[in-house]
């Protein structure tokens, strides 16, 4: 089959934009993943957002961002899958190409977290869960994740200070990064002082919600002219999962079987095994995923995930890298953007230009976005056009 | 406010009815029709024992507005004897520090106000600490 190329990116920087509207963050990435392409205009748009509905009271938002990127008698939709938004619009795109019904499509995420404030934003948040047998009893996305990381502590004896390597590391990473809303090193006694959101979960063990949109044009290679801008980045595979969206209806809410099934599928398809892998792009949304997404994607044996954010494996100069641009927790997390920003930051070390963050002979990006505790896990494989 | 939705949920919130699996004998709560475990259809309406041990909990400092009044409140993940598991606030918890693994049992307690002029309240299940029965 033709290869499905990445042929451009394009992303605003990460954080409070409160002078931007959500069309004008979203035309701002959107203008410079075509301009990176040569100018390639896309037949299809897909675009991932979470909150606008609940937060912007705009739906349609896929017609709303076509529309003022200027693109019109094309295909375009919003995508929605919670924090694996993202993701599942680079998907659609994929898909669009790869059956031949567009030559060119444009993946595209935004969000604008920051219409609201306050326990409003706590409440936007929560419509991810399931509404009639889980927000409705007051739980929210950190307390999901808190309730994770105390039956952790629990059953593994991992130590409690150890999760500090995660939000440390991330801010470490997004001190070379441009884009992320927090270039700011943290300290492990800062962690440690951190205001408790959830308790054993802190402020720093939750990912901020941020506005930001990112963009990937992916193209079939063979419609492209000789010579691009950009290298091009192909995508060598997907594999995509689901779990339960309630945590309580798992037989076992530790095990993130989605990460695990949708990471051995994308290996299938791309042909290629883990040890193939050269970093890591990862859904830290809460530092207790870290673990759990490494333990089930097949990288720590179960109950020892914790254990590799001690031991320097998961620096940039690691054995596997993560968050090499800073993660969701430093970087920031816009929402639907999320996992256009995670393909972005892997295309731009697969490029060779991820400046003082770039990894040595990256040659091959593991990239995954889940909604919720995996209750959708969405995972792509990125190498380095031939 | 949706009331037809809390309407609908009131067997669930009030009395804790769930399904069993005439298939697999799995017993089901919240229903949901289809058994997970072996996929064959699963209606048959069967009420929960309502009592359980603690799998985790925690206590939420940043409620969502419709919480905000209680904040802060104890969640809990639950495993009912009857098998599932599910979501629930502890409450009547006195000077009792909740711990993994604690008996509890279920009571019908406010969830919350609705968001509404009207007054209405949102009851549901949640689960208190099982009490020192009185020894004979
Ligand atoms: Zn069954």
């Amino acid at each position: 089959m033709d290869d499905i190329v990445i042929t451009g990116i394009g992303f605003t920087p990460v954080g409070e934009h409160w002078e931007v509207s959500l069309r004008e963050l979203a035309t701002d990435a959107a203008l410079k993943a075509m301009q990176e392409s040569g100018g390639l205009r896309p037949q299809a748009v897909y675009v991932a957002n979470q909150y606008a509905p609940v937060l912007s009271r705009q739906a349609n938002v896929g017609v709303l961002v076509a529309d003022f990127i200027g693109l019109h008698d094309v295909e375009a939709a919003t995508v929605e899958a919670g924090g694996a938004s993202g993701m599942m619009a680079l998907r659609a795109a994929y898909l669009a190409v790869a059956s031949g019904e567009a030559d060119v499509a444009l993946a595209l995420g935004v969000e604008k977290s920051t219409d609201r404030v306050g326990p409003d934003v706590e409440t936007a948040l929560s419509v991810v869960l399931d509404a009639d047998y889980e927000a409705e009893h007051g739980l929210t996305p950190a307390a999901q994740a808190a309730l994770l990381m105390q039956r952790y502590i629990h059953e593994y004896n991992a130590e409690r200070a150890a999760f500090a390597a995660f939000p440390v590391l991330a801010h470490r990473n997004a001190v070379g990064n441009p884009a992320a809303m927090f270039r700011r090193a943290i300290k492990e006694s800062t962690y440690h002082r951190a205001t408790m959101l959830s308790d054993p979960l802190n402020l720093f063990d939750a990912a901020p919600l941020a506005d930001g949109a990112a963009a990937v044009l992916v193209a079939r290679r063979s419609v492209l002219p000789p010579e691009m801008p950009q290298p091009l980045v192909r995508i060598a595979g997907f594999g995509i999962a689901n779990d339960t969206l309630a945590l309580h209806d798992r037989d076992d809410p530790l095990d993130f079987a989605a990460v695990r099934s949708s990471v051995e599928s994308a290996c299938k398809r791309a042909n290629c095994s883990l040890e193939e892998v050269d970093f890591f792009e990862l859904y830290d949304a809460f530092s207790i995923y870290v673990p759990l997404i490494l333990e089930a994607a097949g990288f720590a044996p179960r109950g020892e995930g914790w254990k590799m954010g001690q031991d320097g494996s998961l620096e940039l100069d690691g054995k596997l890298p993560i968050l090499t641009m800073g993660g969701l927790k430093a970087r920031g997390n816009p929402g639907g953007a999320t996992g256009l920003y995670q393909v972005a930051e892997a295309v731009m070390q697969l490029r060779g230009q991820a400046g003082d963050n770039q990894i040595p002979n990256a040659r091959r990006a593991l990239v995954q976005s889940l909604s919720g505790p995996a209750s959708l896990a969405a995972t792509t494989i990125l190498e380095p056009a031939p | 406010m949706d009331i037809s939705r809390h309407w609908r949920n009131r067997k669930q919130r009030y009395r804790l009815v769930g399904e069993v699996c005439p298939h697999c004998g799995a017993k089901l709560f919240p229903p949901r029709d289809v058994c997970p475990h072996c996929g064959m259809e699963a209606k048959t309406v069967e009420t929960l024992v309502g009592t359980g041990t603690v799998y985790a909990f925690t206590t939420v400092r940043q409620a969502p507005s419709d919480f905000a009044e209680q904040s802060p409140y104890v969640v809990a993940l639950i495993s009912l004897d009857d098998g599932p598991m599910l979501t629930a606030q502890l409450t009547d918890l006195g000077d009792v520090e909740p711990y993994v693994g604690m008996r509890v049992e279920m009571v019908t307690r406010k969830l919350r106000n609705a968001d509404d002029e009207r007054g209405l309240i949102i009851y549901g299940y949640k689960f208190r600490p099982v009490l020192e029965r009185a020894l004979a």
